[in-house]
């Protein structure tokens, strides 16, 4: 978080889920917006199914940031499965504390399949956001994994 | 079931002393429905220590094994090679697997990660309730099946005592996260532990019992407990003769 | 030695309520320290003015002088203690092992009560004991004394403890329904005596005594009412709100309040002094209307850290001199 180091490009996963937050990036394509160019996307069937393991994996793989997109609350398609999405990524945000790596590299953003715009705004807001934080210390990926 | 909690982690990668290779050991049984030491658990865990050392300028190689019990030898015998190989293993057992784990292999570093709390009840998923205090002389028949040994602040026998009200103990409950009291700020700035009601065990079994037209069980002095069939009686063994098998010849 | 005229302790309590006068007790609570002189200063307040004394033993789960210590010095200014014990902090070994020594030292009444419990005091991370509870002690109290018998069945060999047994009594706990039958089971467990947590709610307690005596208690044991005068409307409003087993009418709330009416909020002094007035005065008329009621036996008056209240109380209510026994 030194201000005078160059900036550097944050490299990001994205989960989202199969519906709403992907077809926000279709969206997003379709109406040609612009969004950076380093988020990985990992689709599940659901932010259901999101696991602190596969966010942890994330990082451990060298991702300087982390989000989930899901549905808007209320509007799951899988009813109430963002909710649990939500809980766990807070969860998940405690742990990252105590692990050192900081939970603010972490996020979670609503959104619905029609709102392009909100699929690039994500991924810049996300962007500044870890732009800000600097490069993971776990970006040389860890030696120690099994 | 058995209930526990996981350990702080900061609180875990200190007790590892200078292992350079550690396996996160899961089980499967109670820890497992109380998500707190199961497969996923040990899994986080494992990802979690390899980052946390990582960045702390010490990487230590973190694996993770699962058995289906951790107190049961058999199973313990199948991941024999992986904790041979690891200089110290953390279990998310419940302490009686933790302490099978470090007498199976007595010459493996064994520590826990998990604090283990009670005998509890998954009320709904996400919350488990104490229900009982392993006190060896079960009185569920004279309470309507509701444990005062167990869910009466006080152990009171001939309750309720004077403190009930609303059908509530006297006491709050300190909420705890990873077994530290949790604070918030009160009217004057300070940080007071956060509590929540405890409910009067003794409330509940007078309307267990009027409700069954049985208070006749209440009526009369119950008298004092022996407590030596409880832990106070010192560490407890239980035989069964008729299984076990005698060596032949 | 065994005492005679078949009284069980020959506590002056004991003799009051046998001689069918309205008996008092008040309470004093040891220091938490080891300073005698502010027990012998509390006594001195009382002596002559009740019957007994309670000795409160770690109230609130603070540590104070043990209730066994205190107990003593009361004894020795000529006070008779009510020797409090919980099931909190001791074992039945310990129990009786003071029940022992209490008596060796010229203590003849002993309470038994559960105990607040410790998360209230100072030391929350203690382990409770909680061998018992208090209907087992008061088992225990009454087999030392009529069978001469420790909790094990062991015989004492020489002077058993012979205490005047009490017990406390909360008639508005909950479940309300359930109490009178709790005093029952406390009746028949050994209790001579009970002191009940503090009354103010007057019809609430009619009804209670109504039951007790239904189910013939009160003829088991004397049941001794608690009073305490308010200090002023705060400490009613927290006696309502959170105490629980008291109740205060809101007429009594008024009334004390009342009391400063006319006073200016910045005279701090002279509104405390026309409330607690107001608390003595309510306080007396308290013990004349209870005295009225069937089966009450006496008053527990409770002045908490307000000692000097309680001769005005029992003189204006008609009680003093006490009479010889």
């Amino acid at each position: 978080m030194k201000p005078d180091q160059p900036a550097f490009e944050p490299e990001l996963t994205a989960f989202t889920c199969g519906y709403c937050a992907y077809m926000s990036g279709d969206t997003a394509g379709a109406l040609r917006v612009q969004y950076p160019a380093n988020v990985k996307v990992v689709r599940l069937p659901c932010t259901g199914k999101t696991d602190a393991r596969y966010l942890l994996a994330a990082f451990e793989q060298g991702a300087d940031g982390v989000y989930v997109l899901a549905c808007p609350i209320g509007n799951c398609h899988h009813v109430r499965g963002n909710e649990r999405a939500k809980a766990r990524v807070e969860r998940t945000q405690k742990l990252l504390d105590r692990i050192g790596l900081g939970g603010q590299r972490l996020g979670i953003f609503f959104l619905s399949g029609g709102m392009g715009e909100s699929f690039a705004l994500a991924a810049r807001t996300m962007t500044e956001r870890v732009r800000g934080l600097g490069p993971s210390p776990l970006r040389q990926g860890i030696g120690n994994r099994q | 079931m058995i209930v526990g909690e996981q350990k702080p982690l900061e609180e875990i990668t200190a007790s590892l002393g200078g292992a350079r290779r550690v396996v996160v050991a899961g089980c499967g049984t109670c820890v497992t429905v109380c998500l707190a030491g199961g497969e996923k658990e040990a899994q986080l865990l494992a990802s979690a220590l390899r980052m946390a050392t990582a960045l702390a300028g010490a990487p230590v190689a973190v694996s993770d094994v699962t058995v289906q019990r951790q107190c049961e030898w058999e199973y313990l015998d199948a991941i024999r090679d992986p904790v041979k190989a690891a200089d110290a293993v953390v279990s998310l057992a419940c302490g009686i697997g933790v302490q099978a784990m470090a007498r199976h292999f007595a010459d493996t570093w064994v520590v826990p990660g998990l604090n283990t709390t009670f005998l509890g009840l998954p009320e709904q998923q996400g919350i488990w309730t104490e229900q009982c205090q392993c006190c060896g002389n079960c009185m569920l028949a004279q309470t309507g099946g509701i444990c005062p040994i167990a869910r009466c602040s006080k152990q009171v026998q001939n309750g309720p005592c004077g403190g009930s009200e609303n059908g509530l103990c006297e006491i709050k409950r300190v909420v705890r996260d990873h077994g530290v009291p949790v604070t918030r700020t009160d009217a004057r700035g300070k940080q007071v532990p956060v509590t929540e009601d405890v409910e009067c065990a003794w409330h509940l079994i007078h309307e267990r019992l009027k409700a069954k037209g049985r208070l006749d069980l209440i009526t009369g002095l119950m008298p004092a407990k022996d407590w030596s069939t409880s832990r106070d009686g010192g560490p407890r063994r239980i035989v069964r003769e008729d299984l076990l098998l005698l060596d032949e010849g | 030695m065994s005492t005679s005229n078949g009284f069980k302790s020959g506590s002056t309590l004991e003799r009051m309520l046998r001689a069918g006068h309205f008996a008092v007790t008040g309470e004093l609570g040891p220091p938490q320290s080891c300073d005698s002189h502010h027990i012998r200063e509390k006594c001195g307040h009382l002596k002559g003015v009740v019957d007994g004394v309670n000795v409160t033993d770690n109230q609130t789960a603070v540590v104070r002088m043990s209730s066994l210590g205190a107990s003593v010095i009361a004894v020795q200014e000529g006070l008779e203690p009510v020797m409090q014990m919980t099931c909190r902090d001791r074992n039945r070994l310990a129990m009786q092992a003071d029940y022992l020594a209490a008596y060796a030292l010229g203590v003849r009444n002993m309470l038994a009560l559960t105990g607040d419990h410790q998360s209230f005091g100072n030391h929350p991370t203690a382990k409770n004991v909680h061998d018992l509870d208090s209907l087992q002690q008061l088992r225990m109290l009454k087999e030392l004394r009529d069978e001469k018998r420790f909790q094990c069945g062991d015989p004492v060999k020489g002077q058993e403890p012979r205490f005047f047994v009490g017990a406390a009594a909360a008639p508005e706990a909950h479940p309300v329904e359930w109490r009178p039958q709790r005093l029952a089971k406390k009746a028949a467990a050994g209790a001579d005596f009970v002191q009940t947590q503090l009354v103010y709610n007057v019809p609430a307690f009619k009804k209670y005594m109504e039951e007790v005596r239904r189910l013939g208690v009160h003829e088991e044991l004397s049941v001794l009412v608690g009073v305490g005068p308010l200090k002023g409307p705060a400490m009613a409003r927290h006696m309502r709100d959170h105490v629980p087993g008291i109740t205060v009418p809101e007429h009594v709330i008024e009334r004390i309040e009342g009391a400063a009416a006319g006073i200016p909020p910045e005279e701090k002094a002279e509104r405390q002094k026309a409330w607690k007035a107001e608390g003595i005065r309510m306080c007396i008329e308290l013990i004349q209307e209870l005295r009225e009621i069937e089966g009450v036996a006496g008053v527990h008056v409770m002045a908490i850290e307000w000692e000097e209240a309680v001769e005005p109380i029992v003189r204006g209510a008609g009680l003093l001199p006490r009479p010889g026994v």
